[in-house]
């Protein structure tokens, strides 16, 4: 069964026949997917098996062929979509001088950050990071947040400006597993109450069984989609993931 | 520039202002630390430390090209190959981001040993030597104008493109993800630097320019928290440290470039210091 959401359903993402290659190599092909508003889709996968390849087409930052087309509830096209994305992790090393502020307003505005940071700006920021209940890190150093704290902080910036399209990248490292349910409700509760497409790229099949309302399973093409429960039983899944007790 | 020569001399009652090669070496300090120190805090960010190292040794190359195709001033020669140089190097980083400091060394040694080569036939590689460790003393005022102007371009560019920047040394996907073309500004920030370096590298020479671009940054980096105090604690420390540098080398007769790195230098390691205490 579906589960139904706070959102009208008819905004919806379309992927088709997508396709990346690297040289001789293809590395995805024939993906055809659809996302819809109000609905958490969790997007799962061996190592290797293109997940990251498929984010960052979606993102923009690999070519690709086939098409990514976003519509509005009227059918009507997005011509240019606004998409959020929350890394798995960032690369700099803890101590790069880049506090939370400035890396959130970079996000935004055109301004020089090394200008320094307008009072409104600022006020605007604190907004942003109080609804995820973060806002005493703003002057913080981004190394210098816990695991948990930037996830919250990549999150709320994700969600400014408001996206049609949210994706996000499990964190593998950092966060334990209280502060990866914390992160699961959340964003179930951003599923409820904002009107967008959520793909959540995860490890953690327990939590997808409680918290997404489908699953993709790829493996350089889409092997399984659908409601989770469902793609769970599949043979596919099963020869990924093994005989997993799913009782639990 | 006799106002400013005039200036000079007000505010500096010392012996060596009286020379006029003192004199434009303080101005291409005063004009080339802000340069450096800016484009150096974004190459310390992305730990391009080894990258600029590998732009410095291809002046060889660009200079050879520049002789070979007949220039007087192989500047022009200079410049193109060094842009070239670092937009495929960054082009081959994007390619393959296992073994990046192996393919930049194997493009730092080819560079460096093939204008070696070119230079060094028939014997006349001597009159390049100076290039080596480069000599500030010679510049002139024509030369300063030029880095200037490109002192003010930088200016504008950072000022265009570096919450860009900043998003891409980050993370370059979230960058993506904000529609910023990420290769693009890549590109325009190595090109930078390349124009930078070898504008500037018959003064401080091909051995010590990276240290000139690293140092600073590195240093304030250690005790700043944000990025504003990171612009504002590097721009003021490679000033500084280069203008006590050159002062230094002028008392003691020893190479500016070189001794304004130790001073860099002892700047690093006051702020590790700084660094471990406020721990």
């Amino acid at each position: 069964m579906t589960k139904a959401h706070n959102s009208c359903g008819l905004c919806r993402i379309d992927i088709e026949n997508l396709k990346v290659t690297s040289g001789q190599d293809t590395l995805i092909e024939n993906i055809n997917l659809d996302f819809h508003c109000g609905q958490l889709t969790a997007l799962i996968g061996r190592n290797g098996a293109g997940k990251t390849t498929l984010i960052k087409a979606i993102l923009g930052e690999r070519e690709y062929s086939g098409n990514i087309i976003y519509k509005e509830h009227n059918n009507n096209e997005i011509k240019r979509p606004r998409i959020g994305y929350v890394p798995q992790h960032l690369i700099f090393d803890r101590n790069t001088p880049v506090s939370v502020i400035d890396f959130m307003t970079a996000t935004k505005s055109k301004r020089p950050v090394w200008f320094g940071h307008r009072k409104k700006e600022r006020e605007n920021i604190i907004k942003q990071l109080e609804s995820l209940e973060c806002s005493h890190v703003i002057d913080r150093k981004l190394g210098e947040l816990s695991g948990g704290e930037l996830q919250r902080v990549l999150l709320a910036t994700a969600l400014e400006p408001l996206p049609d399209f949210l994706i996000l990248d499990e964190p593998v490292s950092g966060v334990d597993i209280n502060g990866l349910d914390l992160f699961y409700k959340t964003v179930s509760k951003l599923r409820d109450n904002y009107h967008i497409a959520i793909l959540l790229v995860s490890h953690d099949l327990s939590l997808i069984k409680k918290y997404a309302d489908k699953a993709v399973l790829i493996d350089k093409t889409v092997v399984a989609s659908g409601d989770v429960e469902e793609v769970f039983k599949t043979d596919a899944f099963k020869q990924i993931f093994g005989f997993m007790d799913m009782e639990k | 520039m006799e106002i400013i020569y005039n200036i000079f001399e007000t505010i500096l009652p010392f012996e060596f202002i009286q020379y006029e090669f003192m004199k434009n070496a303080l101005l291409a300090i005063i004009v080339v630390s802000p340069l450096f120190a800016i484009l150096g805090t974004m190459a310390v960010n992305n730990k391009m430390a080894f990258f600029s190292d590998a732009l410095g040794h291809s002046a060889f190359t660009g200079i050879a090209i520049g002789i070979l195709l007949g220039m007087r001033n192989p500047l022009i020669s200079m410049v193109a190959f060094g842009i070239f140089l670092s937009l495929v190097i960054t082009k081959v980083k994007s390619i393959n981001t296992a073994s990046t400091d192996t393919i930049i060394s194997v493009f730092s040694s080819l560079s460096m040993a093939l204008g070696i080569v070119i230079l060094s036939k028939n014997g006349g590689f001597a009159k390049y030597s100076s290039y080596l460790i480069g000599d500030i003393l010679t510049v002139t005022p024509k030369e300063i104008l030029l880095i200037f102007i490109v002192l003010i371009v930088t200016i504008v560019i950072w000022y265009k493109i570096y919450n860009h920047l900043l998003l891409i040394s980050i993370n370059t996907s979230l960058a993506a993800s904000r529609n910023i073309k990420t290769a693009l500004i890549e590109n325009i920030f190595v090109a930078l630097v390349a124009v930078a370096v070898m504008l500037t590298i018959k003064w401080i020479g091909i051995l010590t320019i990276n240290s000139m671009l690293i140092l600073p940054a590195a240093g304030a980096r250690n005790i700043s928290s944000n990025t504003r105090q990171y612009h504002i604690i590097t721009i003021i420390t490679s000033l500084v440290c280069g203008i006590l540098g050159l002062i230094i080398s002028y008392y003691i007769d020893t190479s500016a470039s070189a001794t304004m790195v130790l001073v860099s230098s002892v700047f690093f390691f006051i702020t590790l210091i700084l660094k471990k205490i406020s721990k």
